[in-house]
């Protein structure tokens, strides 16, 4: 009992249920905000790169691997210590926006360039030749079948980006693993990070055996 | 552009501090090694137990890939810290955030591996099982070759992105990096120790970045 007392004690817990639902409220937007804009990003950049035009390219390429190189966490704390010196302040949500999808948008891209180079270069040809334009063929022909592609990849990275919004916690945005740690402290007790981390699992087990389902399944001969 | 000039690449300000950002740089690459090694070889170990099909075994290993799939790292780094204590297991900032990701890389290089086994074509297993070598002969000698060799480009990627997370230690106070770069920052109210801290995230990462590409080219399936 003792170890319930400890981690899952529920006078702790209805005392800072309130804290924490405002936490998941947080984490929520933040995830809205961010997942929709990096993936609209993510394509866009894709379809510059398919278009194969040869400085465009080399730009974009060096602005994806940048970021996927860049930590997210360092991006963060690059933005919201770093900008203020010359005058560009950014609110906590608003600089973890911008980080994630910075660092989001990056991958999407990555998953996306995939996804139209699975596409069979016939595809391409047969749309021109019944007489759309470079730019009509993409969006309704080679998109549509490339996106089908990468689902499970961008389903996984979709996953990522929800994860990734707790490192707000470090510019004290009191998303939810924020929430739970100023409830730690209030409390002295472990509860309110156990019961964080309850939240998100109930939150994201579901994307998680999505995922698995997208995989085709395993069968060993004996 | 002066105040740009003065503000992140103020190089006379900071040198004082390079061997102090050095230190870190190093804690952030042994942090990142022990990772990789740590977590693939116990995914690897994790992919094998899960070959044998050992029914109640298997349930506890979905389970326990899937959590470390659905919490955020930082939520397992705070954990492992914050709460590990409460079992009587105290454990410092660098150990802890170490732990954390192996865990969580574990339980992706599980997945790797075991779809890796899956791409194996059952032709192998057949073969292997009829010219007398045992299931576990198979599994070593002819399976698990195979299955590192297509599993090597999504687990660079994977480790990558893990190992990115050594950040997240600074939030525990781990002296990597980061933690480093952003102490110092406050204390000369001055970010160039940030975009220090930055140039050298680059020198680890981007080589990182190119290797996944190219092992992606070499290994993909042809088409």
């Amino acid at each position: 009992m003792d170890l319930i007392d400890t981690f899952l004690n529920p006078d702790v817990l209805v005392a800072v249920w309130p804290l924490l639902w405002q936490g998941l409220l947080l984490t929520l937007k933040l995830a809205l905000a961010i997942v929709p804009t990096a993936i609209l990003l993510g394509l866009l950049v894709a379809c510059v790169l398919y278009q194969n035009h040869r400085l465009l390219n080399i730009l974009v390429r060096l602005f994806v691997d940048f970021f996927r190189a860049f930590p997210p966490l360092v991006l963060l704390i690059f933005i919201y210590y770093g900008l203020p010196f010359l005058g560009i302040k950014l609110g906590e949500f608003s600089a973890t926006v911008l980080a994630l999808v910075l660092n989001g948008c990056s991958y999407y891209a990555e998953i996306f360039r995939a996804g139209l180079e699975s596409v069979p270069a016939g595809q391409n040809e047969a749309a021109r030749s019944t007489g759309l334009t470079a730019r009509q063929a993409l969006a309704s022909v080679i998109v549509p079948q490339g996106v089908r592609n990468v689902m499970p990849d961008l389903a996984s990275n979709t996953l990522e980006v929800v994860k990734q919004t707790s490192i707000a916690s470090a510019v004290a945005l009191p998303e939810l693993l924020r929430a739970a740690q100023i409830g730690q402290g209030q409390t002295y007790s472990q509860t309110p990070l156990i019961a964080a981390a309850l939240v998100y699992l109930v939150l994201l087990w579901p994307l998680v055996r999505v995922i698995s389902r997208m995989q085709k399944p395993v069968v060993i001969p004996r | 552009m002066d105040q740009i000039l003065y503000y992140f690449f103020n190089w006379p300000l900071i040198s004082p501090y390079l061997p102090e950002i050095l230190q870190g740089f190093l804690v952030t690459l042994e942090m990142a090694v022990l990772t990789v090694v740590a977590g693939t070889v116990l995914g690897l170990l994790l992919a094998v137990v899960r070959a044998y099909g050992i029914r109640p075994l298997n349930w506890l290993l979905v389970v326990y890939v899937d959590i470390f799939r659905a919490l955020p790292q930082l939520v397992i780094i705070v954990l492992a810290f914050f709460a590990l204590p409460a079992f009587g297991i105290v454990i410092d900032p660098m150990p802890a955030t170490v732990l954390a990701l192996s865990l969580v890389l574990s339980a992706f290089a599980e997945e790797i591996f075991w779809a890796g086994i899956a791409a194996v074509p059952r032709g192998q297993w057949e073969a292997g099982r009829s010219s007398g070598l045992t299931f576990t002969q198979t599994l070593f000698w002819i399976v698990l070759p195979q299955t590192v060799r297509i599993s090597i480009p999504p687990l660079t990627n994977r480790a990558l992105g893990i190992t990115k997370g050594t950040t997240l230690g600074s939030i525990i106070a781990v002296p990597e990096l980061l933690n480093v770069s952003s102490n110092i920052q406050s204390n000369i109210a001055n970010p160039t120790a940030l975009t220090a801290g930055a140039v050298l995230f680059c020198l680890v990462f981007f080589p990182f970045v190119y290797l996944t590409r190219a092992l992606e080219r070499r290994y993909a399936p042809k088409r």
